[in-house]
């Protein structure tokens, strides 16, 4: 798997198809890293557990970790980019809230 | 392969093999659980363990329980205490137990003549059980032989890139080989559905596995618990999906093969959703009380040990099935180390690969299944709880392969 030799190793990839890496240490605003063969300046401290975009990902792109969908992004994201709540939504059709409310009723 | 494959059983007249050879302690209600420890604790380190139901009420899912429990394979004998005015049907679970093959005697408190006279004729009754398994056959036994649960408790923001997708890839390991594993937790795997029916054997199955997850999101809700909060954001994960997929990790990669309820044995191997959240309108309170109640469970399936991913250091273990704890924190790890089987902390320290990890936990898991002790068998934990519940059977199309 050779994107896996060729990026820092303070980042996981938890599958070959991923286009998010997780930061495995505390990364500094600012400084340089090999992601995927390729010299990217850090442009905000990263949090240990936080993704990071591998490639540049486009607006509407599906978000790919542990080699499967967990969401897409909400617009372009740049290779080395933080990934979260303010670049990516989630996918999911949350049932889970109309579940909720139909217990709500439930219990009035 | 890494490790030898080699295994010895005890066979059981089912055929199953158990990679221990216990007695099991039972007791049938809470009022004979006193007697019932004081039998067994002399004898802990002997291959004893304690288990029960503490309801004085009956109910059929306690009952296929402890019924799955005193007929498991790494059980060789059982010895229920009963106070005697309890509602639960001891003479179907003795005859369960005897129509198995193993050596099986019910003391019942109130005609044994009290506590002193139960435990004196219990101990004693432990005693000659503990000799006459001395002669249990065992025998070579294969790695399809073997049935592994998983589950995760203290789980915090490490355990979805470290332990979690490690005891996957030794569910990969083992499922290649025909093993049977089993993973569950259904409220754990909400937003993750859609991608875990893709790995369904049939299409019904599919339909099944959505339709597992979507009950536990209703159970949950109508208890107000809540499954995507703050704090998770907080910790890297931006979505539901994510959070989902870091707990379903743990089972790998391989196509699943069915949906389990609790005491179910799997007909085949094969990777295994055990469904532990009850059907049927919420009664009884909260589905699991705690990791043990789902351990419980998992054992009561079959599983000859356990994988237990924990972040935060979860220090328990189990009656019957001895437990594999996989570290994924390495500062937890480093305060807990006598809890802790493995340290799958050094992925995030850069001392080792996942695909290295996975293989750790399949040789853990082997050498376990060989008579190794694990971190918690070792400091004597035999946890135990079983509560209320109810279930209906699963549908045909639950288990294609059947």
């Amino acid at each position: 798997m050779s994107p896996f030799a060729v990026t820092d190793s303070r980042l996981l990839f938890l599958n070959p198809k991923d286009n998010v890496c997780t930061a495995i240490s505390p990364i500094p605003g600012g400084i340089t890293l090999h992601i995927n063969g390729h010299t990217v300046l850090i442009g905000q401290n990263i949090p240990l557990g936080f993704k990071i975009a591998s490639c540049e990902i486009a607006a509407n792109e599906t978000i790919v970790k542990y080699g499967v969908p967990i969401g897409s992004a909400t617009r372009k994201i740049a290779i080395g980019e933080l990934v979260h709540l303010h670049n990516m939504k989630s996918d999911y059709l949350p049932t889970y809230t109309l579940d909720k409310e139909d217990s709500h009723d439930r219990r009035q | 392969m890494t490790g030898g494959n080699e295994l010895r059983g005890y066979l059981r007249q089912d055929g199953r093999k158990g990679i221990r050879n216990y007695v099991a302690v039972c007791y049938l209600v809470e009022c004979a659980h006193h007697v019932a420890r004081a039998i067994a604790t002399p004898f802990q380190e002997r291959g004893v363990h304690l288990i029960g139901f503490g309801g004085c009420y009956p109910n059929a899912y306690a009952s296929r329980m402890l019924r799955s429990l005193c007929t498991h394979p790494n059980v060789g004998a059982v010895l229920l205490v009963s106070l005697g005015c309890e509602s639960f049907d001891r003479n179907g679970l003795e005859e369960t137990i005897r129509q198995s093959g193993r050596p099986v005697d019910t003391l019942i408190i109130q005609q044994a003549g009290g506590t002193r006279k139960t435990i004196e004729k219990g101990r004693s009754w432990i005693e000659s059980a503990l000799a006459a398994m001395e002669s249990s056959p065992h025998t070579p036994m294969t790695v399809d032989e073997l049935v592994i649960g998983t589950v995760c408790g203290g789980s915090d923001s490490t355990s979805g890139i470290t332990a979690n997708p490690a005891i996957g890839l030794a569910f990969d390991l083992l499922t290649a080989q025909n093993a049977t594993a089993i993973f569950e937790e259904t409220g754990e795997l909400i937003g993750c559905e859609h991608i875990m029916a893709q790995r369904a054997l049939t299409r019904d199955l599919a339909d099944e596995l959505i339709a597992v997850v979507a009950k536990a999101a209703q159970y949950y809700a109508t208890l107000g618990h809540g499954s995507f909060a703050l704090g998770n954001a907080e910790g890297g994960l931006t979505t539901q999906e994510e959070k989902s997929m870091g707990a379903y990790s743990k089972s790998g990669s391989s196509k699943i093969c069915g949906i389990l309820k609790p005491g179910d044995i799997p007909p085949t191997g094969g990777l295994y959703l055990l469904d532990v959240v009850p059907d049927g309108p919420v009664r009884f309170g909260f589905p699991n009380i705690n990791d043990n109640a789902e351990i419980a469970e998992l054992i009561a399936c079959g599983s000859h040990l356990i994988l237990f991913s924990t972040g935060r250091g979860s220090v328990v273990g189990s009656a019957i099935s001895p437990v594999i704890k996989i570290c994924a924190n390495p500062q937890t790890f480093r305060r807990m180390t006598d809890d802790m089987d493995i340290n799958a902390g050094r992925i995030l320290e850069g001392a080792a690969t996942l695909d290295q990890l996975g293989h750790e936990v399949y040789d853990s898991l082997m050498a376990t299944a060989r008579g190794k002790q694990t971190a918690s068998e070792s400091l004597g934990h035999q946890e135990f709880v079983l509560t209320y519940k109810y279930f209906e059977p699963v549908g045909p199309s639950c288990l294609p392969l059947a």
